[in-house]
This record gives C-alpha cells, sequence and structure tokens, in this order.
C-alpha cells in the first residue's frame, strides 16, 4: 500500500493496521525518515518536498512491486509526505512484514533505498544562508545500486526463535 | 505535447508548465531537448548540464533515445532527493 500525503502518521496506528488479523506475521519491520537539524554544517530551520504528483503513486506502487516480487511479503506500506516540515517531523514512513525476519528486514532497507533514488520528490532546505535545492548523493545511488545483485533468497527457516 | 517542469529547473525555466507544438523533426527526448534548448533564455539555463536532468514522459523515467509524440506528458527535473 502506498500513500502520498501531506498530514502526519501515526506509526503505532499504521503498525497496528499492517498486522491486523493476519497471525501468518512472524516479523515487521519499520523505518522512519524525520527531518534533521542540520544539513553540510548549516542549521535548517524548515524543508519543503515538492513532488510530481502523477508520477509519485505510480513510482512508489511499483517500487513496491518490486519488492514483493523479490520477498514473501505478507504486507508492505510506503507513506511519504510533501509540503514544509520542521526539524523533528516524519517525512516518510516504509513498513514490511513477513512470516520470518529477513525478508521483511531485507525488503524494508530495499524499498527505502530505491525510493531514495526514484521517487520523484525534490527538497527545499531553508538555512540562514537562504533557501536551496538539496542535491542527490552519490551514496544513495550507490547504496540502490547493491540491490541490484541480490536475488530473491529468504522466506525460509532462518531462525526458530521469531 | 505538455512540459512540466520541478524543482530548480523549474526556477530557470521560469515556468512550472506548457503546451509545446515541436516539429514533426523532433521524436526523440534527445529531439525535444535541443529543441528547447535553442529557444534561448530560461530553458537554455535549465537544460545547461545534461548530467543532471531527468525526465519522465507519461510518468515513466525516459531516456535521451525514447521517443516522444503529440498528446504526452514529458516532465524535466533534478536527480530526486526524497525518502
Amino acid at each position: 500500500m502506498i500513500r502520498v500525503q501531506k498530514q502526519d502518521f501515526d506509526l503505532g496506528a499504521e503498525l497496528a493496521a499492517m498486522t491486523q488479523g493476519n497471525h501468518g506475521i512472524g516479523g515487521v519491520c519499520l523505518f522512519v525518515g524525520l527531518v534533521r537539524d542540520i544539513a553540510s554544517g548549516e542549521a535548517v530551520s524548515s524543508m519543503t518536498l515538492e513532488h510530481y504528483p502523477d508520477m509519485t503513486e505510480k513510482a512508489l506502487t511499483e517500487i513496491e512491486a518490486e519488492a514483493r516480487s523479490r520477498w514473501p511479503l505478507e504486507n508492505a506500506l510506503i507513506i511519504h509526505r510533501y509540503g514544509r516540515l520542521e526539524p523533528g517531523d516524519n517525512i516518510v514512513l516504509v513498513a514490511t512484514a513477513s512470516a520470518h525476519r529477513e525478508a521483511a528486514i531485507k525488503a524494508c532497507n530495499f524499498l527505502i533505498d530505491w525510493l531514495k533514488t526514484k521517487a520523484p520528490f525534490w527538497k527545499f532546505e531553508e538555512t540562514p544562508e537562504g533557501g536551496k535545492w538539496v542535491d542527490a548523493r552519490d551514496r544513495d545511488d550507490a547504496a540502490s545500486a547493491r540491490w541490484v545483485e541480490v536475488g530473491p533468497a529468504f522466506g525460509g527457516e532462518s531462525d526458530a526463535a521469531e | 505535447m505538455r512540459l512540466l517542469y520541478f524543482a530548480w529547473l523549474r526556477d530557470k525555466a521560469g515556468i512550472a508548465s506548457e503546451e509545446v507544438n515541436p516539429p514533426s523533426e523532433v521524436t526523440t527526448v534527445a529531439d525535444l531537448i535541443e529543441w528547447l534548448k535553442a529557444r534561448g533564455g530560461g530553458h537554455t539555463e535549465a537544460f545547461a548540464d545534461p548530467a543532471i536532468v531527468r525526465v519522465a514522459v507519461n510518468q515513466e523515467y525516459a531516456k535521451l533515445e525514447d521517443p516522444v509524440a503529440a498528446g504526452d506528458e514529458v516532465a524535466f527535473f533534478p536527480p530526486v532527493t526524497g525518502g
């Protein structure tokens, strides 16, 4: 499931909704991205996220489908906010649920790495020096590239103590 | 053909969107960018460094050699920084 929205999300409520009624789920992995108050040594007073509305839903849906094809997931959720945010605010939630932990953890990691290089959002930061667009980082491309070789390897009996 | 510009590409081009009717020789993304650059002003500046311009045609990432046609929606934007 994909949601692109301005408003904040409630982690507890989203976690409960992910697992409700499905007792085949043995593990849930959550990643939350937050606005920091410092970027490249400068204080950030606000961050505004611009997005390409029609394409964000499409891109996130494709990324989720990719994760589901690689790992046996019981559920997956991506919530990405847009608009003006302040330090400490939630930006993005990626949550994955599976029978065993490896698929949930790997898929969650994959989703946030790919989202960072594929999802059409752009950040504008306000600092004391003025406002500027954030540059994409080589290490995000590198992080997402490492998933290209990894095949769907999990979902099995890796550990009895789940 | 509908064109959209995002982030600093929009700031440099000076517009967020426009309808264009390129000549029939413009058949690919690369052709379209060259045609837009030739208009001068903000468009030339926006496309000055092609290495940092990303393109989507009908909301799917596109390469320079991909086709564009009347009725398409073509978006130009910097490398994404979401997440």
